[in-house]
């Protein structure tokens, strides 16, 4: 075991010369963090709404001063007022409006005569996000004019309140525990795959080859450098991930506690997979090809951006070989939930049971000789 | 240090009907020799000719097909960690790690061979003193030029002071300055510390000059194994002789080929004549006389002794540059010599 010591002694020392491998492996999780966790986190606003009015009637006043309400309060649209629907449309096929919203002639007077008249949303549903959120905004308008303004006195329709458990959950929160878990992909990536092929191609493992380290060292030496590596990674991105997005008791000792040991099963588990992946390999170039599509088809599957929940069923089967579910799953438990390891008991044997299939393969098809 | 457990001109190493072969591509064809301990000994032969494959296999870095060799008192087959700890091996590529300094590089290996602490700090001083690198200690690997960089990794080889050190290619790439630099400190390893070199080389100087015994490999088998001496006075006609006369003579290659020391004449026009031999400065002193006997000027005269490249021209049948084309099916006129 002392001689795997060396190797690892190697590592640190490079590592320690060459920030670039931490520089590298931090900045994609802490920039994928803040922009896409700002960008996917808001509510849509500011949508430019074509208001055509062909009633003029005192109905359509209503409609329209609840228009501006939510303009100035919600501001999921900004309205504009159009003459003519035909200007309206060309300006949104244009894409200078989001929708355009048509109240039709005689609507005060449908309305009153309980005609029950349409109110017309056109939206550019090649924005369905947008077309969603202004077409969501607009139901709960028409639901507001159809109220009674008198409320009976007792209540014939069912509600639901609504109550969650956690502190508001935004989707920075919500991204980070994915974030940490790629900041330990990315690692075991770049200062696992990539710089063990290199230096095997570079001949650097063959001055190892002619001295008595055994099999085991070598793969002993080489993972838990890596481990080490992707650890301090992990647990860099952990730390300024839960200040940038505010999660609540981060520094707890005991949570704290926790989060280092799921960081440490979760760059086993991967470190192992890279090594496994990689133990055959000599060219250079296949870690560098397969980075991105390992990269898609680990990260995306594990829900760290979307919910499992929502994913077709050969996705989903994905999901569940995927050790960076369980990651992302215990992360997500550990630092929203604040849980405790007793909820994670599940993630914590899925990436014992990787790590164990990994490493085993890994020594299988390692070979100490050229 | 180096000579431990050895004794004078046991065999250091034992190449017993060896063979590697890739697919169809048979690299070692069933090679046998001996090493005594305390020399040098050399494999010359032209690119792809299976220098590299018998080193990585007595050095345990590739395993035979057949065969077996006992280095340094060890089986490489059945017990090749032994092997690895008696042995010092510098690779053809340069495999100290560029990113590390001389001083890690050197305390990094110290410590895959067990050895820690004040042992390796002082181990790894005194080498980069010994290779004349000790004010680059800190120089990252990277920045170090061919020769240095080549003196760092003989340093690395050294560091468990081996028995035997293999050195493959040792001078490939390098200038004629580092070149020598290196011969000198293969030289001193050998007269010095009595350790026993194993190397390769494409370099007919550098076998000839370095080497106590010289293996001739040519398509993963050995045609030739001896001194350079003998291997060259192995060679008929073992002197060439260039000489012109002027006026030219009477009866032209007849009058030399008449000469007791002559054995083959060739004329090459304007009375100029290259003359086999193999008594180089007798045939000389008969060419100046039948000179002064003929009344003729000799106008040049000059003696050239065979040079290894002949010695592999005569067993190959081909020359070193025309071995690195591609493989065809003809041996050269000697067999193996395994």
């Amino acid at each position: 075991m002392k001689r795997a010591l060396a190797l690892v002694e190697r590592d640190m020392r490079k590592f320690r010369r060459s920030p670039a491998l931490l520089f590298a492996s931090l900045v994609l999780p802490l920039v994928q963090l803040v922009i896409l966790g700002n960008a996917f986190g808001g509510n849509i606003k500011n949508v430019n709404l074509g208001v055509v009015n062909l009633d003029r009637g005192p109905k359509s006043v209503d409609v329209i001063e609840r228009v501006r309400a939510v303009a100035a309060n919600a501001r999921t649209f900004l309205p504009a007022d159009y003459d003519d629907e035909g200007r309206a449309v060309r300006a949104l096929r244009r894409g200078d409006l989001g929708a355009v919203l048509i109240i039709p002639q005689h609507y005060s007077r449908d309305l009153l005569e309980q005609h029950q008249p349409h109110l017309a949303l056109i939206t550019d549903n090649t924005d369905r996000s947008v077309a969603d959120a202004v077409g969501a905004q607009m139901s709960t308008l028409v639901e507001s004019i159809n109220a009674p303004e008198v409320l009976p006195r007792e209540a014939q329709q069912a509600a639901l309140d609504v109550v969650e458990v956690y502190p508001y959950i935004n989707y920075i929160k919500y991204l980070l525990p994915g974030s940490v878990a790629l900041a330990i992909f990315v690692t075991a990536m770049i200062g696992g795959g990539m710089l063990f092929i290199d230096d095997k191609s570079r001949g650097l493992h063959e001055g190892y080859m002619v001295t008595p380290i055994t099999k085991w060292e070598l793969i002993a030496g080489f993972n838990l450098s890596g481990v080490i590596k992707a650890m301090l990674a992990g647990m860099t991105v952990l730390v300024l991930g839960a200040v940038i997005a505010g999660v609540p008791n981060f520094f707890q000792p005991m949570r704290l506690i926790e989060l280092t040991l799921m960081v440490a099963l979760t760059s086993v588990a991967l470190i192992g997979m890279m090594f496994f992946i990689m133990a055959r390999i000599s060219d250079p170039l296949v870690p560098r090809a397969i980075f991105g599509v390992l990269n898609t088809l680990l990260f995306f599957p594990s829900g760290a951006v979307y919910p499992v929940a929502g994913f077709p069923r050969w996705l989903r089967f994905m999901s569940i070989c995927d050790p960076f579910t369980y990651a992302v799953h215990g992360f997500r438990t550990l630092l929203l939930k604040d849980a405790g390891i007793t909820a994670v008991t599940t993630d914590v044997a899925a990436l014992m049971l990787t790590s164990v299939v990994v490493l085993s393969g890994a020594t299988l098809l390692f070979r100490r000789t050229l | 240090m180096a000579a431990e457990t050895q004794t004078p001109n046991r065999a250091a190493i034992e190449v017993s009907h060896i063979s590697k072969r890739f697919g169809a591509l048979q690299a070692v064809d069933n090679v046998s020799f001996d090493v005594e301990s305390g020399t040098i000994f050399g494999l010359l032969g032209p690119n792809g000719a299976g220098k590299s494959t018998l080193i990585r296999m007595l050095t345990t870095l590739v395993p035979p097909t057949s065969g077996t060799a006992v280095v340094a008192g060890h089986d490489i087959v059945h017990d090749p960690n032994a092997v690895r700890t008696r042995i010092g091996v510098i690779p053809q590529n340069m495999t100290s790690d560029p990113e590390l300094t001389c001083a890690e590089n050197l305390g990094i290996h110290a410590r895959l061979y067990g050895i820690t602490g004040a042992r390796r700090r002082e181990r790894t001083a005194e080498l980069l003193e010994a290779v004349g690198l000790a004010d680059r200690a800190n120089a990252l690997a990277a920045t170090l030029s061919g020769g240095m960089r080549r003196r760092l990794e003989i340093a690395r080889g050294l560091v468990h002071d081996p028995q035997i050190l293999f050195l493959d290619e040792p001078t490939t790439g390098l200038d004629p300055a580092s070149r020598i630099s290196v011969w000198e400190m293969i030289t001193h390893l050998r007269v010095q510390q009595g350790r026993t070199l194993f190397l390769t080389t494409h370099y007919m100087d550098e076998a000839d000059r370095l080497c106590d015994r010289l293996a001739i490999v040519d398509r993963g088998r050995i045609v030739a194994l001896d001194t350079p001496v003998v291997l060259k006075s192995s060679v008929p006609g073992a002197s060439r002789i260039e000489v012109q006369f002027a006026p030219d003579l009477p009866n032209g290659a007849a009058d030399l080929e008449s000469l007791p020391s002559v054995a083959s004449v060739r004329a090459l026009g304007s009375a100029t004549y290259r003359v086999s031999s193999d008594r180089g400065p007798a045939s000389a002193t008969e060419l100046v006389e039948l000179a002064r006997q003929q009344k003729l000027e000799l106008k040049s005269l000059s003696v050239q002794s065979t040079s290894l490249d002949d010695v592999f021209l005569h067993y190959t049948g081909h020359g070193l540059a025309e071995a690195e084309a591609p493989v065809s099916n003809n041996r050269g006129r000697k067999g193996a010599h395994s």
